[in-house]
């Protein structure tokens, strides 16, 4: 009897990776959860006043630069993806590469130098001025302080997402359906619509999703162009009005959102599961594109390349020329070294996190732990300041709660333990970005099949060795993937950065954000040059790293293939 | 094997990184949360450790947040003093119960009551004045009066300024509730948003570079945005500076509005001594003077003589209005800039 109730209990309990995996997403929506609780706040002056005035205007002007950097993204990233791998024009190899590289470039560092470029005041429309002596209103131009604008820049910055997730998807779609699908006569552009597409749409939509939390959660450069979306009207309501149950109310409207963004997202993909690994890595086949078609590949990829970073980068050159001088110092070293060290450690741990979330979720089927990573992927999608202090109210809570407990019983003071040092501050970062590394993980342990882990498993490796045994090596590209995305984005991550670090503790982005908010634009380009520089070694290590691990995949089944057609 | 290496680099990656918060040993110390840039301060506070051989930790950051930070460490937080740069925050933050009176004649000699709190518990250190200004040669100066008449329709599509997210504004806006009480404070912001140039965007500078190159005739801006730009490296900032001329509003009435940069003791110090001693020594001559230089504002201290840059503008009369009256009515003013679609 006791024994069939033991067994019976058994089956209800969580089994080990289950409650891990719990548990681990229980603390990281554990800020996101303490905002939320505001809501529960009375707030109901404040929030009648919002709906009367403002809110109407940030839903629409949210969903209007989400479509807008939806659009702009995926035409960027999968049109110059589907180029760079599997067609052939002069500069390929070179724009592999380099299109990922507006990546290293923070929204908002890209959003001021385009103002200081194109602004009334700028250099553009003061030479047009000078050379049809134009006044005021005589002209038209676009007007680079807007929604549109916005939608540009982040549109800029954000492609890479879609393309890398794409490219890696384009490189492992079957050889054998792309041949399938010509035999039966689909020209290449059908092959493309009706054969490679389809296959891609579930990366391409987690790299969308990246980008569109991502816009969300921005805060730079919507603010800095006068837009009024949900993260502005959220700060604006906690400090301008200050009111936390309403700014929380805010929130939490974001956060549908967001849920629409997951549910959105999930049902594209539910249909099918997509598997696609090949016994024989066959070189796709190439269209070689001659004439004005290569002319316009090559324009293609070279205009997102350019207005996404090379032009930026240059502008932030120039003024850094001009003020280097000035704005170098002996502290600039340690800023590098800080932002380096911190987020090198930020990303390795945020890929081991979302490499067991990933795992834990995939062994069990429950829907418990589907809903437990999704919750504690939400952070990516909440502004920097929102995570900031959601992380900050319960870590002070726990700390000051011991303290008091101390002093009553024991009667010392242990003051602060974790508020305020740097692993606080790499937790905040854990709960904004692990949604990065986990999309990344998720996708690259997708192409695991699961027979492949059910024969590992009946082999005796325990579910521990499974994932160092044969998911690593499978999935090391995605792996590194994960790495580059969540360090690139903890060198440009501010707010929270501001809120929680500890004393006389500084990174570029901190040193680039004092001077640019103080409208110091030349002062400081060197700080955003230096941040650009340092994330843009991470991608070109990727993009080489990957570039190999394919060329050897490739040798490998060109020297098999001799064998194969062998009579 | 590769979780092993993964795992190795991030601890390798984490101690190089925590060595920095070990460098908080004892000492005679004191710990700052600054909303105040650490460019605009450091150099004071390392004259101040060089003096006295108290050391000053910093962290600097956006003011509401490092006030949530305050509030949430509670009797535990390490910060010793706390810098704003507008005195709406600092009166959140004695609202808000984290800031503790001080008791001090060098402070209460050196600072004009209307630039500190009346029970001590925050101290203006510099002043910023927001005056109108206004494009050489396309405005005549004896056309502007008082921030009131800015509302005039003679001003339809001439006037720059930045969004009413920006706590210059609501301040700005807070001083006219006082001035003139609700209703009509409502009416001019409606009549000001019919006579932007165009919608609110960028920072202060960007509004005098506009007012400049002819996109407006009127920047409403903080003085010191305009000595940065006469100050500055770059020619074309200097060029768009020397077009632009400051006017000061309301000198037959209440005065041109100002707001200070100052900083108030935590309840939570463990350093009191210390931070008392940094509180006096940033209204010491010399420091007043480096302080506001630095920035070019207007030090707090009268006897001290302003910098070559603000003596260009003149002397004007400052609205006396008590600055911790406009911190209070500052959400009203949010909800009244609101309602006229200031965004």
């Amino acid at each position: 009897m006791s024994r069939w109730r033991f067994n019976e209990l058994r089956r209800y309990l969580p089994r080990p990776w289950t409650a891990l995996v719990f548990a681990v997403a229980l603390l990281l929506a554990l800020p996101v959860l303490t905002v939320m609780s505001f809501v529960l706040h009375p707030a109901g002056a404040v929030w009648r006043h919002l709906v009367q005035t403002v809110l109407a205007g940030y839903v629409l002007n949210s969903l209007a630069l989400m479509l807008g950097v939806a659009f702009g993204a995926l035409v960027i990233g999968v049109s110059t993806a589907w180029l760079t791998t599997l067609c052939r024009f002069p500069g390929r190899t070179t724009f592999e590469w380099i299109l990922l590289l507006p990546l290293a470039m923070p929204a908002y560092i890209i959003a001021y130098t385009y103002t200081g470029m194109l602004d009334f005041a700028g250099p553009v429309q003061s030479t047009l001025r000078t050379w049809f002596d134009w006044q005021s209103g005589d002209y038209w131009f676009p007007q680079i302080r807007s929604l549109g604008g916005a939608v540009c820049m982040l549109s800029l910055v954000l492609y890479p997402y879609v393309y890398l997730l794409a490219r890696a998807a384009f490189l492992e779609q079957s050889v054998h359906a792309i041949d399938v699908s010509r035999a039966l006569g689909c020209g290449p552009w059908q092959s493309f619509y009706r054969v490679s597409l389809p296959a891609a749409r579930p990366a391409i939509m987690a790299g969308l999703s990246l980008a569109l939390m991502e816009t969300l959660a921005d805060y730079g450069t919507v603010q800095y162009f006068g837009v009024s979306t949900f993260t502005t009207g959220i700060f604006r309501t906690w400090f301008g009005l200050g009111d936390s149950g309403a700014a929380a109310q805010l929130a939490a409207v974001m956060m549908l959102f967001v849920f629409a963004l997951i549910v959105i997202e999930r049902r594209s993909r539910r249909r099918a599961r997509y598997y696609h690994i090949e016994s024989r890595t066959r070189p796709l086949p190439a269209y070689t594109l001659r004439g004005w078609r290569a002319g316009t590949a090559l324009i293609a990829c070279a205009l997102p390349f350019a207005l996404g970073f090379l032009l930026p980068s240059s502008q932030l050159l120039l003024w850094s020329l001009q003020t280097a001088a000035e704005t170098v110092d002996a502290h600039f070293l340690r800023l590098a070294i800080n932002t380096l060290a911190l987020a090198a450690g930020t990303a390795l741990l945020a890929v081991l996190l979302s490499l067991l979330m990933a795992y834990g979720r995939r062994l069990s089927e429950s829907v418990a732990a589907a809903f437990a990573v999704r919750l504690a992927g939400m952070g990516y999608a909440v502004p920097g300041v929102v995570i900031a202090v959601g992380v900050m109210l319960p870590f002070t809570w726990f700390d000051n709660t011991i303290d008091a407990w101390m002093r009553l019983h024991l009667g010392i003071s242990t003051g602060l333990l974790l508020s305020g040092s740097l692993f606080m501050l790499m937790f905040a970062y854990m709960v904004r970005f692990l949604a990065v590394a986990l999309q990344t993980v998720e996708a690259g342990l997708g192409k695991v099949t699961r027979s492949m882990d059910e024969v590992a498993r009946s082999l005796g490796y325990r579910s521990l060795s499974v994932i160092g045994k044969v998911h690593v090596p499978i999935m090391r590209a995605s792996l590194l993937t994960a790495v580059m995305l969540v360090f690139v984005d903890v060198m440009k991550e501010l707010p929270a950065t501001l809120i929680l670090r500890p004393f006389n503790f500084n990174t570029l982005a901190i040193r680039a954000y004092e001077l640019a908010s103080d409208e110091r634009l030349a002062d400081s380009s060197t700080a955003a040059l230096a941040i650009v520089l340092v994330g843009v070694i991470p991608v070109v290590v990727l993009s080489l790293s990957i570039a190999r691990s394919r060329r050897r995949a490739l040798g490998q089944a060109r020297l098999e293939e001799p064998l194969a057609v062998a009579p | 094997m590769f979780a092993k290496t993964m795992l190795g680099a991030t601890a390798l990656c984490l101690t190089a990184g925590l060595n920095v918060s070990v460098a908080l040993a004892a000492g005679d110390q004191v710990n700052i949360y600054s909303a105040r840039q650490e460019r605009l301060i450091r150099p004071l506070l390392d004259r101040f450790s060089a003096e006295t051989g108290i050391e000053v930790n910093l962290v600097t950051g956006a003011a509401d947040a490092l006030l949530k930070r305050l509030e949430a460490e509670g009797r535990n937080s390490p910060a010793d003093i706390f810098i704003t740069t507008d005195a709406g925050r600092l009166h959140r933050a004695k609202a808000a119960g984290v800031l503790q009176a001080v008791k001090s004649t060098t402070l209460t000699d050196a600072i004009p009551a209307a630039y500190r709190d009346p029970d001590g518990y925050w101290y203006g250190l510099s002043l910023r004045a927001r005056p109108i200004m206004y494009a050489k040669g396309r405005v005549d100066p004896s056309q502007l009066s008082t921030y009131e008449d800015l509302a005039n329709a003679k001003w339809k599509g001439r006037i720059c300024i930045r969004s009413s997210n920006n706590v210059y504004n609501q301040s700005l806006v807070a001083s006219l509730i006082v001035a003139d009480g609700r209703g009509q404070t409502e009416a001019w912001l409606k009549g000001l948003v019919a006579n932007f140039a165009r919608p609110p965007a960028g920072g202060d500078r960007d509004q005098i570079k506009a007012a400049a190159a002819g996109q407006c005739d009127i920047a409403i801006a903080n003085t010191y945005y305009l000595g940065g730009m006469l100050n500055a490296t770059e020619a074309a900032q200097r060029q768009a500076a020397s077009k632009i001329g400051v006017f000061w509003p309301n000198q037959e009435g209440r005065g041109a509005h100002v707001n200070v940069s100052g900083a108030g003791m935590t309840k939570a110090a463990n350093h009191t001594a210390a931070a008392l001693k940094l509180l006096e020594f940033f209204v010491s001559k010399p420091a007043q003077q480096w302080y506001a230089e630095a920035n070019y504002e207007y030090p707090v201290r009268p006897s001290v003589t302003w910098s070559a840059t603000v003596l260009s503008w003149g002397k004007f009369k400052a609205d006396p209005v008590n600055l911790a009256k406009l911190g209070e009515l500052n959400a009203e003013a949010v909800r009244l800039m609101d309602r006229a679609g200031w965004r």
